[in-house]
């Protein structure tokens, strides 16, 4: 359903239908194709070195000879970084903190944003202006620090779980797909004798299953990804997420101000592992989801 | 999607009392009514008995706002207020603009004053017309399979975890890194990037295009469909040539995308990447890479714990941003009619 709706941007493009082409034009056409078979290397090269990275040994990479490939093919730092136990406990959390989050969050926005798209919901517009004010301006940090202190969120998965629930762009579109909604079949369902739960449980959900899978996956990867508020919030190691695990690995690997030796090179390939194992689900998923973030986004775009 | 359902059930449970009582404990007898009879001239007390499931699904969201989102805006009175460990986090007693003229009055505020607005400045000026050339660069492909290719690979840092953008960072500025390899191989000699704080800037930008320009693209490219295609018949039979279209046809065609991207850049201009620049930077770096937020941060929560004096540069930060974006909306509504609201 979101696909039908938003314009696709694999169209044909107007260069298609030229009728001939000048020589300036066509030298034009090969440098651009050129430089963007240039950036498309430039983009995918960080992930090639950190994949040959994590598969290489440390006395290559030390002597600065690994880039494209591995060198001194192993996989012991896997080993190492996986015999870790608490990279585990951290992976872990990060998979509790999102599976928890994402389904807070989607909780909420589903429902909040099926009672603003309906027109006769008396205080409709003050709710809208509510949400969207947040978009301008959330509070600050000390603030919101403050808050998660005063709550007795501090040390607490809470602090991880809850704050991020509405992210008003998401509840947006949502609202637009709302909005959208076959009004006749909500009507239909109601003079049946079914109930506003009914309708939104047993109509309105099942039929949305493309526009929650979408926000689901804003949301997952949102809370996957999220770092910061764990350093803040989160004084115990094992309640830590990946993200701060890593975080912490590359603090460690370049605290040290003396940089004539291999500091930083010394931890490279166990970064690269624990970063390709942090990346590895987003990097799987990402092909079969690419296209509902990009018609997410658009439909956000379009009516939001 | 089983596991979705099961959660969003749990709302009107919890919620279900409250707008009921808000009807005067009538709430029974809703019958089967198509809602399209309902009009705004109905009551509230009409409306919440018709609706009340519905303003079930309303409470908890607008709870969460309340307390996550409205909570922190008034919090930021602790600007004005002496705040006490231990003590409430509004505050205890007024001190005026105290924190103000603490911030205005020091000379390390000024440095990272004008450190944000050369970074937000840098990163405007490179990271909001990057996406559009790309974007028309794509446009000229003929081959759908290699626009799909170069697309897919190029959203791809977007979903990357900024912890995940600064390894990387770490790793290619390496004294190992592939970058100082190159500058070896042309026999210039290895520079630690990432403890110069000239260099800062450089790798923080280079970092900034490579995960936003190519997601950045996505709005323009759809507007680029939205343009009628008989425009370019047309000119080509007046004999445009293909750089007279783009300039003529195709960039008016974008220009209200152009226009409300714009704006929301420069209502971000002062925020700039605080995560990012956390990550990156360090003592040695501070010169060139220290921002507002991260200064703030640092006084108030890194090692200070003066909570009043980072959250009046906070409440600072976020006047100019509210500013500069309402003035960029007027500006283009004035100048072109596009405009945000």
């Amino acid at each position: 359903m979101v696909t039908t709706n938003t314009p696709d941007i694999t169209a044909v493009s107007p260069a298609t239908i030229t009728v001939k082409d000048t020589p300036g034009y066509r030298v034009f056409r090969a440098v651009n194709g050129f430089v963007l078979v240039v950036i498309t290397f430039l983009t995918l090269y960080p992930f090639v070195n950190m994949v040959a990275k994590a598969f290489s040994s440390q006395a290559y990479i030390a002597a600065g000879q690994v880039n494209l490939w591995p060198r001194g093919f192993n996989l012991t730092t896997f080993a190492s970084v996986m015999g870790d136990s608490i990279f585990w406990v951290n992976y872990r959390n990060t998979v509790v903190y999102t599976l928890l989050a994402t389904a807070i969050a989607m909780a909420l926005t589903t429902t909040f944003a099926y009672a603003l798209s309906k027109p006769y919901l008396k205080g409709r517009g003050v709710l809208i202006g509510l949400a969207m004010v947040t978009m301008l301006y959330a509070g600050g940090l000390i603030p919101n620090y403050l808050l998660i202190d005063a709550l007795g969120f501090k040390n607490t998965m809470w602090a991880i779980v809850v704050p991020g629930a509405i992210n008003v762009f998401n509840l947006l579109v949502m609202k637009s797909f709302f909005d959208n909604f076959p009004k006749d079949l909500e009507e239909a369902a109601e003079i049946d004798g079914m109930s506003q739960f009914g309708v939104f449980f047993r109509i309105v959900l099942p039929l949305s299953k493309a526009v929650i899978a979408t926000m689901t996956l804003f949301y997952a990867v949102q809370f996957w990804n999220s770092w910061f508020q764990a350093y803040l919030y989160l004084n115990d190691r094992d309640m830590y997420p990946v993200t701060l695990y890593l975080r912490n690995l590359l603090a460690a690997a370049t605290s040290t101000t003396d940089l004539g030796s291999d500091t930083v090179q010394i931890q490279a390939n166990v970064q690269s592992v624990a970063m390709l194992l942090t990346v590895l689900p987003i990097v799987c998923v990402y092909p079969f989801i690419q296209k509902y973030f990009v018609s997410g986004v658009m439909l956000g775009s379009v009516k939001g | 999607m089983a596991r979705g359902t099961g959660t969003v059930d749990a709302v009107p449970r919890t919620g279900a009392g409250r707008p009921g009582r808000g009807a005067g404990g009538s709430a029974v007898g809703t019958g089967p009514l198509p809602p399209q009879q309902l009009r705004n001239s109905d009551t509230w007390r009409v409306s919440l008995r018709k609706h009340w499931r519905l303003y079930t699904f309303v409470v908890l969201p607008v709870v969460f706002l309340l307390v996550f989102r409205y909570v922190p805006m008034i919090g930021n009175v602790i600007a004005f207020r002496r705040y006490r460990p231990g003590g409430s986090m509004f505050g205890d007693e007024w001190v005026g603009l105290h924190y103000f003229e603490m911030f205005i009055g020091s000379k390390p505020f000024w440095d990272v004053f004008w450190n944000t607005v050369i970074l937000g400045g840098l990163t405007l000026a490179i990271c909001f017309p990057l996406p559009i050339i790309l974007a028309l660069m794509l446009n000229e492909l003929r081959s759908r399979l290699f626009k799909r290719v170069v697309q897919t690979i190029t959203y791809l840092p977007h979903f990357m975890s900024i912890v995940i953008v600064a390894g990387m960072v770490f790793q290619l500025t390496a004294i190992n890194g592939t970058i100082n390899q190159i500058i070896e191989g042309f026999g210039g000699e290895a520079i630690p990037f990432m403890q110069r704080a000239d260099w800062f800037r450089t790798i923080y930008l280079t970092s900034e295009v490579w995960q936003t320009v190519g997601w950045g693209t996505i709005l323009y490219l759809a507007a680029l469909t939205t343009i009628d295609e008989q425009l370019y018949e047309a000119s080509r039979i007046d004999g445009a040539n293909r750089w007279q279209q783009t300039w003529h046809i195709t960039l008016p065609g974008i220009r209200p995308t152009m226009m409300v991207l714009l704006i929301l850049n420069i209502g971000s201009f002062m925020a700039v990447g605080f995560e990012k620049v956390l990550l990156l930077y360090n003592p040695l770096t501070y010169d060139t890479a220290d921002v507002l937020s991260t200064y703030l941060y640092r006084v108030g929560i890194g090692e200070g714990g003066n909570y009043s004096f980072a959250a009046a540069i906070g409440l600072f930060e976020a006047l100019i941003g509210v500013a500069l974006v309402v003035t960029a909306n007027q500006i283009s509504k004035r100048a072109v009619g596009a405009s945000l609201w």
